[in-house]
């Protein structure tokens, strides 16, 4: 046979076909959480979206999971609302258990666990779990999408993340700065959630709408929404 | 005969593709290509009693990044023809400007004012000669000794010449508006109001669009009015906190003082400065 022949049957008949199964999306949004003394702050903003496309403009990325407890996500909605359930369950199933609530750190506990078991197929969330701890301080958990979580004051995650962590180091961590600083108040620390929305509404395009808040203290959680830009 | 490259040999026309062998092989081994600056974009034209208006949004994206919150969408061509422009910015912009000066020298030549069909004839074979690697989406509009002219043009060439047309990953949600208002022969008031509402829908729905809308409107005096922005259809979120820093916050590690030795040769007294 030919060279060219040959060169010719593999070009007609001998190439493989790859078929793809594509199981992620991602739906866009930031999530952002800031622990104080004696209180948590909860920021997401509402808009659900799918490359240029916006699917809701009131779709929360926040949700309550205990009288001093919330939890934030961000990243594929499909993975988002199975988590979501099967956390919720999971904490139904402890106050069963042990008769008592699930404390916010047996919660992040918990969290970590439940992504680590799903290691080699992920749910493509990413976590932040936020509230008081046993003692009444605040306490923000934040997760990467296999379960490694660890206990911090602030973080932010979602589309526009690398946007928002610095300016959370700077204004709250005070990295890199001389002089003494007051403690986050529970005004300024809402006054920086929103305005770090204002900032990311106007450089990612999958970020707007609105600006969902839930404030965590000794009272119980309370709920405020600030509007963004909607383009 | 020995071809040698002296510095005094002039550039050929056209594109340099030295380089396409080279990133062929280095994408073979794992390179990726930097991302262009893309412009997700609304552009718009439609055609009035008196003329044609042509619509942008004003937003340049790069990826899920804004790069630009206020870029010019549309682009001048001749005084009675202007051109929207969609994809890659710079396609957009170099194949504008290229040839807004092919026209120019045409009028040099002529003597007279270039027609809407030429500007759309010699883009559109600019385009085809590229197979679409030129990814640039255009509404071209004009008015010459005909009349008013609206075309859209493809990134491969296919050209088409409407009363009222769309480009951009807004299209979709601009030819909606239009589809709904748009009548035969609208007052300059209507269709301006039009044109707004279907670059605003855009603006609002697709992601890829956003900030300002930008009209052009020529007359079929060949009068242009060229207004930017027309509209601000998004207001910028004020933001409540103070950000600025108190003199000493960057720390101040070493310290030391050079004496420069100088003659002085002349004087001069200066006002103060108004620093208030």
């Amino acid at each position: 046979m030919a060279m060219a022949d040959i060169y010719q049957n593999n070009y007609m008949s001998m190439a493989p076909t790859e078929r793809r199964f594509e199981p992620y999306a991602f739906n866009g949004g930031n999530i952002l959480a800031v622990a104080g003394e004696d209180f948590a702050i909860v920021a997401s903003d509402t808009r659900l979206s799918q490359g240029f496309m916006i699917h809701s403009r009131d779709h929360p990325k926040a949700v309550q999971l205990s009288s001093s407890t919330v939890l934030a996500q961000s990243g594929f909605e499909g993975d988002i609302t199975t988590l979501k359930k099967h956390v919720k369950i999971r904490i139904d199933m402890y106050e069963h258990n042990h008769g008592k609530k699930a404390s916010t750190s047996a919660i992040a506990s918990m969290i970590s666990k439940m992504l680590y078991y799903k290691r080699f197929f992920p749910y493509y969330v990413y976590n932040i779990v936020a509230g008081l701890d046993d003692v009444g301080k605040g306490c923000v958990f934040s997760y990467d999408p296999v379960g490694s979580y660890e206990r911090e004051q602030y973080r932010a995650a979602g589309a526009a993340n690398e946007l928002l962590q610095p300016l959370l180091d700077n204004q709250i961590g005070h990295k890199n700065m001389e002089g003494d600083f007051l403690p986050l108040s529970k005004e300024k620390a809402l006054q920086l959630c929103i305005d770090c929305f204002i900032s990311a509404a106007e450089r990612d395009i999958t970020t707007g709408d609105c600006v969902f808040l839930h404030v965590i203290d000794k009272d119980g959680i309370a709920t405020k929404e600030f509007p963004l830009r909607r383009d | 005969m020995a071809t040698t490259v002296s510095c005094l040999e002039l550039p050929k026309g056209g594109f340099s593709f030295d380089n396409c062998a080279r990133n062929a092989r280095l994408e073979e081994r794992g390179l990726t290509r930097p991302k262009f600056r893309k412009t997700g974009t609304t552009i718009v034209g439609l055609v009035f009693e008196d003329g044609v208006i042509l619509g942008a949004d004003t937003r340049a994206t790069e990826d899920t990044i804004v790069a630009d919150k206020n870029c010019s969408k549309i682009h001048y061509i001749a005084p009675n023809i202007y051109c929207c422009g969609a994809g890659t910015a710079a396609d957009t912009e170099k194949t504008t400007e290229m040839i807004s000066s092919n026209l120019q020298l045409h009028r040099y030549r002529t003597g007279r004012p270039n027609r809407v069909a030429t500007a759309n004839r010699m883009l559109k074979q600019y385009l085809y000669r590229y197979q679409g690697y030129v990814s640039a989406a255009l509404v071209l509009g004009g008015v010459d000794c005909n009349g008013p002219h609206l075309y859209s043009i493809h990134p491969h060439g296919s050209t088409d010449k409407l009363p009222y047309v769309t480009m951009g990953s807004g299209s979709l949600a601009a030819m909606a508006t239009f589809e709904a208002g748009y009548k035969a022969n609208m007052k300059k008031a209507d269709a301006m109001q039009l044109v707004r509402d279907a670059v605003a829908a855009g603006i609002f729905n697709d992601l890829g669009s956003g900030s300002n809308v930008d009209l052009c409107i020529i007359g079929k005096d060949m009068k242009v009015e060229y207004l930017r922005p027309f509209d601000v259809a998004n207001k910028k979120g004020v933001r409540q906190g103070n950000y600025s820093y108190k003199p000493g916050t960057t720390a101040v590690l070493s310290k030391s003082i050079k004496q420069i030795k100088y003659d002085i040769v002349s004087e001069s007294v200066q006002e103060d400065m108004d620093t208030s």
